[in-house]
């Protein structure tokens, strides 16, 4: 008889802050460049070279604490943690161990069971590490100082989490806490959010924990998943054999679907924190938190509830509305110009949705401005321009946000509603069709259909449909 | 003509060049000179950059006769302690670890002087990383103190000071962590001072004990001390233990009068230990103070003997971090045969630094340790508060702390680096000064029975370097001409 | 009295990435032994409530601006590079990365 096994989790996630620079030097933290090209005395450590903070990167981990509920530590320092790595060049990050700029908060998370608290013990601020790239060829490893610097935040969590699921919902709310403040980005895939899962087991119903393992490398929610089941299973499998769980870090490797130990005996892992004396304790005051609080966005949570009081549109819509703080901006700021929620709406669900998908592209990087859009839509409501024309203005509105009038007069795509002209194109499309015709006379409804195609191909498009539609209708 | 120029003080030297009665190149030809006939004796230098002086000075000079280069140092010969960064220069902390390092940019404090005109002549040799109190744990040879060449200059700004007192320099600056200016000035009979923590900019220093460190000047008197920390002061955006100072003008405070000042002697400065000719010496320093208006008295400072282990926990700890980024993959010096990374790591270092930086290191590294941080680091931070708290005691009472610089002159080469403790214990008096980052000048007041100088320690409140400065002004006015070697 | 042991030195020697051949590590023992009783000396203190510190002086809150003041450094942090490749660092492979 199998005992029944709880599994503990907790998560420490890594955040990298949206500044235009550098945690301590003003080196530009923008992805990409050639190798340290993005570097300067302080982040690659030369002797004789300070840190100085970056003030926006404190404001930001102040906003994320009391957007997760924490109490912002009032004096708070910063730590450096010493251990030998290339990717790390002083041979210390300065972190925060000891003073960390925020504690004991929680973020709510939607379970098949209802809410629940998942705690956070600490976020703290720290300085990335450089790339290493192993150069298969020479057989040695390439160092580039362009991340080292980058300000992150990590936020520990409790071990509060109890199945992969409630993982994934405790990451996803982060993100769209982390999103609408502007913080980060936070896309697994790029790195600017990670995840390392802290896990243990215990027999149902046992009050102490059992011994964890971290593991790293965890680049998609998938992977999380994957690595979560993973090693459930094979921390199950020791305690059944009797064997004890190691206190170690593993690897994931998702292509392989499995994990191995890292770090070698020549880490000691005693990392020797102490304040770094070249930078000064941090003292908050109620002043800078009433500046922060006040600068804080409405949240997803209040922004459904106000969606549903304010715009008439449908719950599902304010979902995907709401999935993003810049698709929301978007939207309320287009209907602020033009009304007309629903249309607003469709457009983002619809085309938007589509064409991110299409092009691989992220709400964050839609280019188009409300004015815009909501011009594209007053186009229609004039029925200067038809719904297929107004899809590839769109489609061109989003690629480069041309301005759809400027753009429907550049390539001539109004419609025509000359009547006269209109009835012209007809009477000669009639003319030309008489079996269509016939059909229709005789009642083949469908004929029209053709006759309505033909008369948008003789127009160019440029046509309302329903109008050619009807007017057919009455010459025949 | 050019042992003439040499006479002069930096100040003086300046004012003669604005005159136009000498030429900075003139002047940089003798110094150039006296290095030529000196240096094989001494050895103050790591690097003597020639040419670039000499090319300097010519720049200088065309800039003072333009009219566009009005500094306080215009055309004055300058050397720099090792282990400041100069900007194209080797720079080495008289390590081999760094024995080819060309730094991209240069300190704070040397682009200061150099703005206000000042020529660098080279890179003067110390203590390896500045750890040490003879000048004798360089990697690049022993420098000798120009009075007694069988003696040490002091350290870690050996080569500094004895720069100075040879006249290879007009002025040199040094850096002082527990006492690195003070003690070799003192040994050199020069004038040495080290401003309160946060005055002079760390950018560019290459650390030691971050909390502890100031760059500072070795000057020939008082005055040039004063003008040279008038330059060099100043709050530093790069540097985030920068303080905004208001009244940097010292050079305002070179004014001969004590009267009222109130003077305090610590007992525990004058126990056992202490040589009888240099207690003899700064006593009678005290005397001619008080013979000008100033009320001198003894007191008891206490904690002094803590002192020094307080600050090689907290100092060693600081070093053993900040050395860290020496491992052969940036910079410096990088092993020739290694299989592996940490192999390569442990390689490089433990070829490249010399035995103090090593045992300093390993005993930084061991206080911070797992179980260790809170009964050696922690203890150590809570003792410098007590020192700090007993200091704030004394300056409620008294302007000015008065005492010796180091419980003996000048000690012989060769003999002190057997016994590290015994060697620690020298610092005693300057010490302390650096755990609350409190101001300090030394000023020469006598000599012993070889010879050899023996200087007066003046201690400063925080920020008050005025009233230091006038102090040791008014001391130095009275005691009249020191002499040189 | 501190005895040092043998295991001390290599750890602290795998904290500060040293290594000591075995005449320098009995040396190292000797002077690490003495000098963590030289230091024992702190222990005469009551240091009870004392608030440890760090920093001797009260200034706070120093901050630069989020404004990008570097352009392309490669040049000069590469300057003295060791070793490279490229624009790269070049360093005995890692592993674990």
């Amino acid at each position: 008889m199998s005992k029944q096994y709880e599994t503990v989790i907790g998560l420490e996630v890594h955040v990298e802050l949206a500044t235009k620079t550098k945690i301590f030097c003003g080196c530009s933290t923008q992805f990409g460049g050639e190798p340290n090209s993005h570097t300067c005395p302080v982040c690659i450590g030369m002797p004789g070279s300070l840190p100085v903070l970056n003030k926006q990167v404190l404001e930001h981990a102040i906003a994320v604490g009391l957007a997760t509920n924490c109490d912002i530590t009032r004096y708070s320092k910063f730590d450096r943690k010493n251990y030998f790595y290339p990717d790390n060049p002083q041979n210390y990050q300065i972190s925060q161990l000891y003073l960390p700029i925020c504690r004991n908060g929680y973020v709510e998370i939607e379970t098949e069971d209802g809410k629940k608290k998942i705690g956070i013990h600490e976020i703290h601020m720290e300085e990335d590490a450089g790339k290493l790239i192993h150069d298969e060829w020479e057989d040695t490893t390439l160092v580039d100082y362009n991340r080292s610097g980058v300000p992150l935040i990590e936020i520990v969590s409790e071990p509060d989490m109890r199945s992969a699921d409630e993982v994934i919902a405790y990451l996803e709310k982060l993100r769209m806490i982390i999103q609408y403040l502007g913080a980060s980005d936070c896309k697994l895939q790029e790195g600017s959010m990670r995840a390392d899962v802290n896990l243990s087991v215990r027999e149902q119903g046992a009050e102490a924990f059992g011994t964890r393992t971290e593991m790293k490398n965890l680049n998609s929610f998938r992977a999380i998943q994957h690595a979560i089941e993973g090693e459930r299973e094979r921390q199950i499998d020791l305690l059944e054999e009797g064997k004890a769980v190691v206190q170690e870090t593993r690897r994931w490797d998702d292509t392989k679907g499995c994990s191995y130990a890292m770090r070698s005996k020549e880490d000691a892992q005693d990392y020797r924190y102490f304040p770094d004396p070249d930078l000064t304790p941090i003292v908050v005051s109620e002043e800078m938190l009433a500046e922060i609080r006040g600068r804080q966005p409405e949240f997803r949570t209040e922004k459904m509830a106000r969606y549903k009081e304010e715009y008439d549109i449908p719950d599902y819509d304010i979902q995907i509305l709401t999935e993003t703080k810049h698709m929301a901006d978007l939207f309320e700021q287009t209907v602020a110009i033009c009304g007309q929620p629903k249309k607003v709406s469709n457009w983002l669900m619809v085309e938007t949705l589509r064409l991110l998908k299409d092009r691989n592209m992220d709400p964050e990087d839609i280019r188009f401005s409300p004015e815009h859009l909501a011009g594209l839509i007053a186009l229609t409501d004039q029925k200067a321009i038809n719904s297929t024309v107004a899809k590839e203005v769109f489609e061109a509105m989003f690629d480069t946000d041309v301005d759809p009038v400027q753009y429907v007069e550049e390539h001539g795509l109004k419609t025509v509603n000359d009547t006269g002209a209109l009835k012209q194109t007809i009477e000669q499309v009639i003319a030309q069709n008489p079996q269509s015709v016939e059909d229709y006379r005789n009642g083949k409804e469908k004929a029209i259909g053709f006759l309505v195609g033909q008369t948008m191909k003789a127009m160019k498009g440029k046509a309302d449909p329903a109008t050619v539609n009807q007017m057919l209708k009455e010459l025949l | 003509m050019k042992k003439e120029i040499l006479q002069y003080t930096a100040l003086e030297l300046a004012a003669k060049i604005k005159a136009g009665e000498v030429t900075a190149p003139e002047a940089l030809e003798a110094v150039l000179a006296q290095i030529e006939e000196k240096e094989k004796e001494y050895h103050c230098y790591v690097t003597v950059d020639a040419e670039g002086a000499r090319a300097r000075a010519k720049e200088v000079q065309a800039q003072i006769e333009a009219g566009t280069l009005t500094g306080p140092f215009a055309g004055v010969p300058v050397a720099i302690k090792d282990n400041m960064n100069t900007q194209g220069i080797l720079t080495t902390c008289s390590s081999k670890i760094l024995g080819n390092f060309i730094p991209t940019f240069s300190a704070e404090a040397v682009k200061k002087l150099e703005e206000a005109g000042a020529v660098l002549i080279g890179k003067t040799n110390m203590d390896e990383f500045a750890m040490g109190s003879t000048t004798e744990t360089s990697a690049y040879g022993v420098t000798k103190n120009p009075w007694n060449t069988a003696h040490v200059p002091g350290g870690s700004s050996g080569g500094s000071a004895a720069a100075v007192a040879a006249d290879e320099c007009f002025f040199a600056l040094g850096s002082d962590t527990g006492g690195s200016i003070r003690q070799p000035a003192s040994f050199c009979g020069v004038v040495g001072m080290k401003p309160t923590y946060g005055t002079v900019s760390r950018y560019g220093l290459i650390a030691y004990g971050s909390s502890l460190d100031q760059i500072g000047p070795l000057c020939k008197n008082v005055s040039d001390c004063a003008a040279v920390l008038e330059v060099i002061a100043g709050h530093d955006p790069k540097d985030s233990t920068s303080v905004e100072v208001e009244n940097t003008r010292y050079t305002e405070s070179l004014v001969d009068d004590v009267k009222g000042l109130k003077i305090g002697i610590p007992r525990d400065y004058f126990g056992e230990g202490l040589d009888p000719q240099v207690k003899d010496a700064v006593l009678q320093a005290a005397q001619v103070l008080r013979a000008k208006g100033a009320i001198v008295e003894e007191f008891d400072l206490s904690l002094v003997k803590y002192a020094i282990p307080c600050y090689y926990t907290i100092a060693a700890a600081e070093a053993s971090s900040n050395l860290e980024r020496f491992d052969g993959i940036k910079y410096g010096y990088r092993t020739k045969d290694y299989e592996g990374l940490h192999p390569m790591y442990k390689k490089s270092r433990s070829e490249g630094f010399g035995a103090e930086v090593k045992r300093r290191i390993m005993l930084g590294s061991f206080v911070l340790s797992s179980g260790y941080y809170d009964a050696y680091y922690l203890k150590a931070l809570k003792v410098k508060a007590l020192i700090k708290k007993a200091f704030d005691e004394a300056f409620a009472k008294y302007d000015v702390i008065l005492g010796p610089v180091a419980p003996t002159t000048a000690p012989e080469l060769g003999k002190s680096l057997a016994d590290p403790i015994q060697m620690y214990l020298g610092d005693i008096y300057t010490i302390s000064v650096n755990l609350a980052g409190l101001p300090g000048i030394s000023v020469p007041c006598g000599k012993d029975e070889k010879g050899l100088p023996i200087g007066l320690q003046l201690i400063g409140d925080c920020f008050k370097e005025h009233t230091l400065i006038r102090a040791a002004y008014t001391y130095e006015q009275a005691r009249g001409e020191f002499g040189t070697p | 009295m501190n005895v040092i042991s043998d295991e001390t030195i290599e750890y602290v020697g795998i904290l500060a990435k040293l290594e000591l051949s075995g005449e320098e590590k009995e040396q190292a023992k000797k002077d690490m032994g003495r000098m963590l009783d030289y230091i024992d000396q702190l222990g005469e203190l009551d240091t009870d409530g004392v608030e440890p510190m760090s920093h001797v002086f009260k200034v706070h809150n120093v901050f630069r601006e989020d404004v990008v003041v570097n352009g392309d450094g490669r040049e000069d942090t590469l300057a003295n590079a060791p070793e490279r490749s490229g624009d790269s660092f070049v360093v005995p492979p890692t592993f674990d990365m």
